[in-house]
């Protein structure tokens, strides 16, 4: 199996610098989807999907079981991974068809 | 009050339990969530609540659901979306909620809960002592003790308002003792509906989960750079809790009658000898020390009733001058120093150039009686342990502090108590 090179440089913690009497109360946080800022790519160690758009019939099963909504969709087709977010759990490996076989984990190597 | 029929608005004076005046005072608070699992002691309340939920008395939306982790985690949710929520608990109910109270508090969220004290098993029991909040004392929550069912239905109108308070915004429990209170019948005098409704006022959230103008993300991910700051910003807020604690008590009194403080001294004038207890004994021990007084014996007692944010600045004031002091625990720290409540006395005291020769008894574990003669035996224990305190301080105080005793427990000579070794429970031997 090939080794491919983690692309996506560890996300740099937001650096919060302020002193508690001047963070938002019991950690709100004043606005919605926040969590697209969290880079949960950084996490993946060790194996990442790869995906054979010839082979992928779009039933969208991964999709769907994607806990970190990281499967991309073109419409209603899959498009691709956002490996800024995909933590590389191997889920949509397993929900693929097996038949179709469409998403491999791959080992990958962390750059530098 | 066993049929559905609906409490009229105004003041009433009538017997009630524990339970029943604070299924009564949620009524009258009419929070917009109640979620809920029963629990005995705790279901006499929640059923009632359920039954005015049933038959249209309160417009609450009522989440029934398969176990307490679930009923705090659907309140926390509900505060979270903005709802002024409340559960009931007690005992392994109270338990299950341990990691979610966490959570509650964190958040910041208002949530007001009454919980029935009692024991954790095992073996079984179900009977009242201290040992299910004392486990989780430093959640974050406020812990206000009641008395009788008065002070039930009176501390549980009060939380809400300090809970919801701007500069306090935590969660606030309010404890009664399992069956001494829950199911005991008193007197109680209770507010009229309208008399409440000011007293809580409209609850307005800050913010809303359910307000999709402004979207906010509630249990944001905190970690090595912001957990520490959002905790040191909840010690503040429990700490700065205290004096809105006063206030609100404060302002109960002039709409009842009925003041509250942090702690309530009861004969402390002059005492030479105190006892500090919390909960249903604090009652039973102001008969005891009644009776002392009649006899001119200078006794008196301290009732914690807010034991968090703990009451430390009071207690130094209130015990400064005191000889001998004792600690009533209903819970124990199994070998460690003492029950609970004897740690943080101890430790609020420490260093007071004149301060009391403090020992701890442990007693009441799992509902046992506690009964007068119980407590008579600690003030002459106590008048003892001065006396020897005045002639070689260091080793008594010292023996005092590192000795719990065990009071109402049966000992291989029979003797429950050292003082009045004769007394026995219930003929019990
Ligand atoms: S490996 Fe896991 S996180 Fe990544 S795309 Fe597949 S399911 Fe999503
Ligand atoms: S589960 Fe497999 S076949 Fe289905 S859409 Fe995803 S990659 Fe394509």
């Amino acid at each position: 199996m090939s080794v491919v090179k983690k692309t996506m440089p560890a996300e740099k913690e937001a650096s919060v610098t302020l002193p508690w009497t001047r963070m938002a109360e019991g950690g709100l946080v004043p606005r919605g989807g926040t969590a697209a800022s969290v880079r949960t790519g950084a996490w993946r160690t060790g194996q990442m999907p790869v995906l054979d758009l010839e082979a992928c019939i779009h039933c969208l099963r991964c999709w769907i079981w994607c806990p970190d909504s990281a499967v991309l969709l073109d419409g209603e087709k899959v498009s691709g991974i956002d490996y800024d977010h995909c933590k590389g759990c191997g889920i949509c490996a397993q929900v693929c068809p097996p038949k179709v076989h469409a998403i491999q984990m791959v080992a990958e190597e962390v750059e530098g | 009050m066993g049929d559905s029929t609906h409490m009229p608005a105004g003041r009433r004076r009538t017997t009630m339990t524990g339970a029943e005046a604070t299924a009564e005072a949620m009524r009258q608070i009419h929070p917009d969530v109640v979620a809920a699992y029963p629990i005995t002691p705790q279901t006499d309340i929640v059923m009632r609540f359920a039954r005015f939920v049933s038959d249209g008395v309160v417009q609450t939306e009522f989440v029934p659901v398969e176990s307490e982790h679930s009923a705090i985690s659907a309140v926390l949710g509900a505060s979270a979306a903005g709802a002024r929520a409340m559960t009931a608990t007690s005992g392994p109910g109270f338990a299950l909620m341990h990691e979610i109270l966490y959570v509650v508090a964190g958040y910041r969220l208002p949530v007001v809960m009454p919980v029935a004290n009692r024991a954790l098993s095992g073996p079984i029991n179900i009977h009242g002592d201290h040992s299910d909040t004392m486990g989780s004392r430093d959640a974050g929550w406020i812990q206000i003790f009641s008395e009788n069912a008065q002070e039930a239905y009176d501390n549980l109108i009060q939380a809400v308002r300090i809970a919801e308070h701007p500069s306090v915004r935590l969660p606030v429990m309010v404890t009664q003792d399992g069956f001494i209170i829950t199911h005991g019948m008193e007197i109680v005098e209770t507010l009229a509906d309208e008399e409440v409704r000011q007293f809580v006022g409209t609850y307005e959230p800050e913010r809303s989960l359910l307000d999709v103008d402004h979207p906010m993300t509630v249990g944001a991910l905190a970690l090595q750079n912001s957990y520490f700051e959002l905790k040191r910003q909840l010690a503040e807020a429990m700490a700065a809790s205290r004096r809105i604690i006063a206030d609100v008590g404060e302002a109960f009194g002039r709409l009842s009658g009925r003041y509250y403080g942090l702690t309530e001294s009861y004969r402390m004038e002059d005492a030479e000898l105190a006892i500090l207890a919390l909960g249903s004994t604090a009652g039973t021990a102001k008969v005891v020390v009644d009776e002392l007084r009649a006899r001119g014996q200078k006794v008196g007692l301290v009732k914690v009733r807010v034991f968090r944010p703990f009451p430390a600045a009071h207690l130094r004031d209130l015990l400064r001058h005191v000889r001998a002091l004792a600690v009533l625990d209903r819970s124990d720290g199994y070998a460690g120093m003492g029950g609970p409540v004897f740690a943080e006395v101890k430790a609020a005291l420490y260093g007071l150039p004149q301060g009391p020769v403090i020992t701890n008894y442990v007693y009441g574990l799992g509902g046992r009686d506690i009964t007068p003669e119980m407590i008579e035996s600690v003030y002459a224990d106590l008048g003892e342990l001065a006396r020897r305190a005045s002639k070689e301080p260091e080793r008594v105080v010292a023996e005092a502090a590192l000795t719990p005793h065990y009071l109402g427990v049966r000992e291989p000579d029979g003797a429950l108590i050292s003082a009045l070794g004769a007394l026995q429970l219930n003929g019990e031997r």
